[in-house]
């Protein structure tokens, strides 16, 4: 069905480091002590709670409503007593805590009643209802709820399942292409009725030969339009765009999304999630998340939402040097500030990380401009010189180099010889365009409370003026005899107007030359879009963790 | 604390450095062998000067001396200095000239990085116009004695007529100003070899199988050879068969002076050359093309360096106007 592929240009080939974790089986992770469930789904959306502590819940029971049009339901991973409602620390880039729910499981794993969700008998919106109280998210990394996704899809041509995994070290996808292509194929089949696409395509690394055979074996029998396509290892090749730039053609710009060019993207383990909500009615409860790095037995664990990152280490053993623990792969992960945060559904990989295998970057150099950056960059920028207006502050030239679509995948300064930190440089940068957008927010509210403020002075003095005025007439028309003796008497106080109007005219004018003023200053960072906004926001949460960290380790 | 990606290429400012040194090895060996083993000396002395230079130009600002030492871009542009200079040329105007190169330009624009010209050609013009004389004279190929060019570089020997001469491009251009001469007659009676100057034109292979090692290494990429040689290719054969009597063939012209030595070394230098890949294109066939100028034309035998520098000056013209297209912005032409 396919007649060629496409490249992207860029993209790096980093030590695979996959051998570690591939090879065996995926394993049921033991029942944690305890789940910690946040409610926060995403930056935009917190569920409501629907429990109370001292609850006792099966498992797959609701216990948190997804609110607004991004939420989605929140289950109980396992059967236990609900024994706290507190904020703990969440798995995001920022660190922030956020409010959860705390199980004790009983360790009896009783769970809800649950059946098959018969989705051709009901409306599209009913399918999409069930997913989304189902709580699907995609679990490839955004963790965008999947009927919303789905929601979008009109004029549809091709749906992408993503199984290319491309950053070193992770292998859960593979795992479970490997171990469930059946169960991963039966859930594209029911994304692609839901969208309304013609043709599914499979894209998996070519480093993963045996899972690109058995979900060959398993499309064998649906039809010639699903093809199982293998993709040069490259990283990015995993990302969305990237992805879909390989397979067909499509270049889709940030800011931009699937469905405005007729296909739309979802991770392999959103398909085997989407099977299990619909084939068996369950919600999404756990995932595969791959733990390696510097550990005595990395591998690949089936493991309930809410397991604390601390209680995995036990499964794997970290070796002595460890020194720290990164969540996701080694180009775009995070840095795990607490040990206490729970697995969610975008939580594919923890690395133990050491010294030897993730050695400090060495000291930065001057750039010399020799253009890798450039060369390894997927989204064609010129990294370089994004840097050197990033180091200069033009924030505005930045954007002119379309700061804003950098990805932050980390391949420009996985390359530069001179070691810079590039990407640091890019996030500094968009994080300072957005406090200077809030600024300004915030300094045109103050001018309009300003405006209102001068406006109503002069309204009132006018007032008075007039007020003045009148009771003077009124005086002069009752005693016209008396005119010369009272006027003295009302003089000043007339005289005193024009001295106040004259005051308020300057006060008017001022502010009109504020205002005048504002109105020229250049605004370089309106009109985004909502994708770059969502992006910001996400930065900005990492910049605050940045801060609330320092604020940590000082004694 | 350390953000993402956690992990880096071995690569390195100093493995990029070393490559271009290795990849001059050739041209080296066939220079000491063919023209003048003299060059070796040479190179200690500039290789010396470079770092003692950049050692004290670091202390004067304050800055870490041994990172800046050890990335071995002073000896890069060391090296390339003396290739451009003629060999016998007495050790203080070698010491002169790389100084100008670090100091001057490198230095003076806030280091590695930030120089926006070319240090060693820099060094080349500013000693062809301050020395116009001991920058032409070049030895004909092998007949000097080790002696005498130990003498001349180190003592200050000069007995310039009986030994030296002119490059081949320096022949071409004042044989044809005799009337009546011809490319062919003026050829017949100077030190020419089988395309370039004798011995010369043996660079050249030497100089493109360095430049093919950085190809293959991935230092630099094809644009700005390929533009270079092919611009000047195309340039010269036009006038070449316009009129074959009075120009040079293509094969002359990319075989002597300096055009593989800046193909290769020179154009490609990163710091101060064009960085998109249709600007490498048009920088290198700017240089190509007010080089060939400069030859036929000018009033330099050699054009190569004061081409790179004029080029220099386009360069944030160019990048500016060749940025290339942003993922996702097929077809928009607005940016
Ligand atoms: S890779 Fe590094 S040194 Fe090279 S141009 Fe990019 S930022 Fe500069
Ligand atoms: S991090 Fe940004 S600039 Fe760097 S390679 Fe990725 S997309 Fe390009």
């Amino acid at each position: 069905m396919i007649s060629r592929l496409f490249n992207f240009r860029g993209g790096v080939k980093p030590e695979p480091h996959k051998s570690e974790s591939s090879g065996t089986p995926i394993e049921k992770a033991p029942l944690p002590k305890r789940l910690v469930i946040p409610l926060r789904q995403s930056l935009r959306s917190t569920a409501r709670c629907l429990v109370e502590p001292g609850q006792k819940v099966l498992k797959g029971e609701q216990i948190g409503q997804g609110e607004g049009a991004l939420g989605t339901g929140v289950h109980a991973s396992t059967s236990g007593t609900v024994v706290e409602i507190a904020p703990y620390p969440m798995a995001h880039a920022s660190g922030l805590e956020t409010l959860s729910v705390v199980i004790a499981p009983d360790g009896e794993e009783r769970w809800i009643d649950r059946a098959p969700f018969d989705y051709r008998k009901v409306s599209r919106e009913e399918a999409l209802g069930w997913l989304r109280s189902c709580g699907i998210l995609g679990l490839g990394g955004a963790g965008f709820p999947t009927h919303v996704k789905l929601g979008s899809g009109t004029g549809i041509d091709t749906l992408v399942i993503n199984g290319a995994e491309c950053e070193p070290w992770i292998t859960c996808d593979d795992r479970l292409m490997r171990e469930r292509a059946a169960d991963v194929l039966s859930g594209a089949m029911i994304l692609r009725e839901l969208i309304g696409a013609r043709r599914v395509l499979v894209g998996i690394e070519d480093n993963k030969p045996d899972a690109i055979e058995r979900m060959r074996a398993a499309a064998s029998g649906v039809g010639d339009d699903v093809a199982v396509v293998a993709v040069p290892a490259l990283y990015p090749a995993g990302g969305e765009r990237q992805l879909i730039r390989v397979l067909t053609g499509i270049e889709i710009p940030q800011g931009k999304f699937g469905t405005d060019f007729g296909v739309q993207c979802f991770n392999v383990g959103t398909a085997e999630a989407v099977h299990r909500a619909i084939q068996f009615g369950e919600p999404l409860l756990s995932r595969i998340v791959t733990l390696t790095g510097n550990v005595a037995r990395p591998g690949n664990y089936e493991i309930l939402l809410g397991t604390q990152v601390a209680e995995l280490l036990a499964l794997v053993g970290p070796k002595a040097d460890t020194d720290r623990y990164i969540m996701g792969g080694p180009m775009m992960g995070i840095e795990l500030q607490s040990l206490g945060v729970p697995v969610t559904a975008t939580t594919n990989c923890i690395i133990a990380a050491s010294p030897a295998l993730f050695p400090p970057p060495p000291p930065e150099q001057p750039c010399i401009r020799c253009g890798e950056c450039a060369r390894a960059c997927p989204a064609d920028l010129q990294p370089f010189e994004l840097y050197w207006f990033s180091r200069a502050k033009n924030f505005g030239k930045a954007r002119e180099y379309h700061l804003f679509d950098c990805i932050e995948c980390g391949c420009c300064a996985y390359v530069c010889p001179s070691h810079i930190p590039l990407v640091d440089y890019f996030r500094f940068s968009k994080g300072e365009i957005q406090a200077r957008e809030h600024e300004r927010t915030a300094s045109e509210q103050a001018r309009t409370r300003f405006e209102f403020r001068n406006f109503r002075q002069e309204r009132e003095k006018a007032e008075k003026a007039a007020k003045l005025a009148a009771k003077v007439a009124e005086t002069r028309a009752k005693r016209p005899e008396a005119a010369t003796a009272p006027e003295t008497a009302a003089a000043p106080e007339p005289a005193a107007s024009p001295e106040d109007l004259k005051k308020a005219l300057v006060a008017a004018a001022l502010a009109r030359a504020k205002q005048q003023k504002a109105a020229v200053t250049p605004k370089n960072t309106d009109r985004l879009s909502a994708e770059t906004q969502a992006e910001i926001a996400a930065i900005d949460a990492r910049r605050e963790k940045l801060t609330t960290q320092d604020a940590d380790k000082t004694p | 604390m350390l953000n993402s990606p956690y992990i880096r290429k071995p690569a390195s400012v100093q493995g990029v450095m070393l490559a271009v040194l290795v990849a001059l090895i050739p041209a080296l060996v066939v220079y000491a062998w063919q023209i003048a083993a003299v060059v070796l000396v040479n190179l200690a002395i500039a290789t010396a000067t470079a770092m003692a230079g950049e050692a004290f130009v670091l202390k004067l600002r304050a800055r870490p001396i041994a990172p800046a030492l050890s990335d071995l871009s002073a000896v890069v542009t060391a090296w390339l200095v003396v290739l451009c200079f003629p060999p016998i040329l007495p050790w203080w105007a070698t010491v002169l000239g790389v100084l100008i190169a670090i100091v001057a330009v490198k230095h003076l624009y806030g280091g590695l990085g930030q120089n926006p010209f070319n240090p060693a050609m820099v060094a080349y013009c500013a000693m062809i116009v301050a020395f116009p004389a001991l920058m032409s004279q070049w030895p004909p190929a092998g007949q000097l004695d080790f002696q005498t060019q130990l003498g001349l570089v180190l003592g200050g020997v000069r007995e310039l007529d009986g030994i030296t001469g002119a490059t081949a491009l320096d022949t071409v251009k004042t044989g044809l100003r005799a009337a009546g001469a011809t490319v062919e007659t003026v050829m017949a009676q100077g030190s020419f070899g089988l395309v370039g100057g004798r011995g010369w034109e043996w660079l050249a292979p030497a100089y493109a199988a360095g430049g093919a090692y950085l190809l293959a290494r991935r230092v630099i990429t094809w644009h700005m050879p390929a533009a270079f040689l092919v611009a000047l290719a195309m340039i010269s054969g036009a006038f070449w068969l316009a009129n074959p009597g009075q120009f040079t063939s293509p094969l002359f012209h990319l075989a002597s002076g300096g055009a593989m030595l800046g193909a290769f070394f020179i154009v490609t230098d990163p710091v101060s050359g064009a960085t998109t890949p249709r600007g490498k294109l048009i920088f290198a066939a700017g240089v190509a093309l007010v080089a060939y100028v400069i030859r036929v034309f000018g009033a330099f035998p050699e054009g190569i360096a004061f081409a790179v520098l004029l080029m220099n000056i386009c360069v944030p013209l160019i990048d500016m106007n060749t940025q290339p297209r942003v993922f996702g912005y097929r077809g928009d032409k607005t940016r």
